[in-house]
């Protein structure tokens, strides 16, 4: 009973790391196409989001069912929660990578000279980056990687700042351009919210580690 | 925050008046020491679940509480047990009353080959209870705040040995009940019962406690969490942890209580 437990509960971690990988690859390629306005590929994540979906019904059964089953305690619980909640951080930033490829066609109907002015791979970057600590935090149960991510989502949240006040006034000089601007807000917002959730993964982290919730705690 | 949740926690405990209090208890089976030295306070008109793998000293704990332990020879006791407020192993202390005042509940129903009336009218006669309708009152009252009555207002004159399983454990629960004791011990109450028996009891154990001081040893780690207020872990005669059973069963502070309640060991 306990042995078979004990495998459920690995089982329910690998398959959250592994739609963390899934995951990670969607917006690794939803940035990459619109870098290289490569429409086939922004159809592949746009297709492919289906596949995170299924998986996080997935696992959020396989959780329900540890939970039932087995009515763990102390780390157990703390862990199986965290995955819960993690899983649909997961499924989010997997739809945030959709979103981002949705773009991809528009941009590259309309290229404009605007694309300069847009610092999209610096926000990229640091987006992915702060998601991979994030998913590294929770392969490695490291609370000090955790709290580092809950303190780097700020950066992000100002790139999205200068980028929102860039639109404004590029759509202020450029009416004509609105279209691109537009989308150039979304990505920035879609950017903006998977550092929002590589933070609620970390703090998920820290949940698990600690025992008590750290949510809001570093706001204050 | 962390911290803050202790802080409250200590609080709590000290708020509520303690019923038992043990300090530094040494339990021995001729050589063989069983308790090492327990010290703890059981807080009044509250749960306190005792778990903790076979051999590891809770029942025996339990049973220092009422010298129980006193009828099995060659035994001794060192350290100081206090309830409500007597030391219980002072010389020339009375058993009698301390019976009355800490009420057992055993693993398995023990009920007397009498009636159901008989069963419950027998502590408080042996209290010097005499008058018929007081002792009616007593019966029914006890019935009622063990849950039976309903059950059994019909047949008070049949024998307590007709009822089932579950009916018998709330029969001893109101029998415990009948002599007015202020502290309840419950030694794996509804091990022996089926789910919806132990559900039966487990009810009537949230009800009680709005009156007694319940102390409950039970195996079923589920069981210690959904019935009681405080759980305390003992591990090969020591007391590893004591906290409020939400925190221990969530995040308990010591490995060795997390090992134990997650299936690692024991």
């Amino acid at each position: 009973m306990t042995i078979h437990f004990h495998r459920e509960m690995e089982s329910v971690k690998s398959q959250i790391l592994r739609l963390g990988t899934m995951v990670e690859e969607q917006l690794y390629h939803a940035i990459r196409a619109v870098e290289e306005l490569d429409e086939d590929l922004a159809k592949t994540v746009i297709s492919q989001d289906d596949r995170i979906d299924q998986k996080e019904v997935e696992i959020e059964e396989e959780c329900l069912k540890v939970l039932a089953l087995h009515q763990p305690v102390a780390i157990d619980l703390r862990l199986l929660v965290a995955v819960m909640k993690i899983n649909s951080d997961l499924e989010r930033i997997g739809d945030t990578a959709s979103n981002i490829a949705d773009t991809v066609a528009y941009l590259k109907a309309n290229q404009s000279d605007s694309r300069k002015s847009f610092a999209f791979r610096t926000m990229a970057d640091k987006a992915r980056a702060l998601f991979k600590r994030s998913l590294d935090s929770l392969i490695n149960m490291d609370e000090q990687l955790a709290t580092e991510v809950c303190a780097g989502d700020a950066e992000i949240d100002e790139l999205h700042r200068s980028m929102y006040e860039m639109v404004e006034e590029g759509i202020k000089s450029h009416p004509e351009n609105v279209g691109v601007y537009l989308r150039y807000l979304r990505i920035s917002r879609n950017l903006e919210r998977v550092g929002d959730h590589a933070t609620n993964i970390a703090e998920d982290v820290l949940y698990m580690a600690r025992g008590h919730i750290f949510r809001h705690v570093h706001e204050n | 925050m962390l911290a803050t949740m202790e802080y409250k926690e200590t609080e709590q405990a000290t708020a509520t008046s303690v019923k038992v209090h043990v300090e530094g208890l040494r339990f021995f089976y001729g050589a063989s020491e069983a308790l090492h030295g327990i010290t703890l306070d059981i807080p009044e008109k509250q749960v306190t679940a005792l778990i903790g793998p076979s051999g590891c000293g809770k029942s025996t704990f339990l049973r220092t509480l009422n010298r129980m332990n006193d009828l099995i020879e060659n035994t001794r006791v060192e350290g100081l047990v206090e309830v409500l407020g007597d030391n219980i192993y002072a010389p020339g202390y009375d058993l009698a009353e301390l019976r009355r005042r800490v009420g057992m509940v055993f693993q398995r129903s023990n009920p007397f080959p009498k009636t159901i009336f008989e069963n419950i009218a027998y502590g408080p006669r042996i209290h010097g209870v005499r008058d018929r309708a007081t002792l009616e009152e007593i019966v029914e009252k006890s019935l009622r705040n063990a849950a039976l009555w309903d059950e059994v207002k019909d047949r008070m004159n049949q024998s307590a040995l007709g009822l089932s399983g579950g009916q018998q454990q709330r029969l001893c629960i109101a029998r415990a009940l009948a002599v007015d004791p202020e502290v309840i011990l419950m030694d794996e109450p509804a091990s022996a019962l089926d789910p919806r028996s132990t559900a039966a009891v487990e009810d009537l154990i949230l009800e009680l406690r709005n009156q007694y001081t319940i102390v409950i040893v039970t195996h079923n780690m589920q069981q210690a969490s959904r019935v009681s207020d405080f759980t305390a872990f003992f591990y090969e005669g020591d007391l590893v942890e004591l906290g409020k059973t939400p925190n221990l069963f969530t995040c308990p502070r010591e490995k060795r209580t997390e090992d134990y309640i997650t299936g690692r060991f024991g």
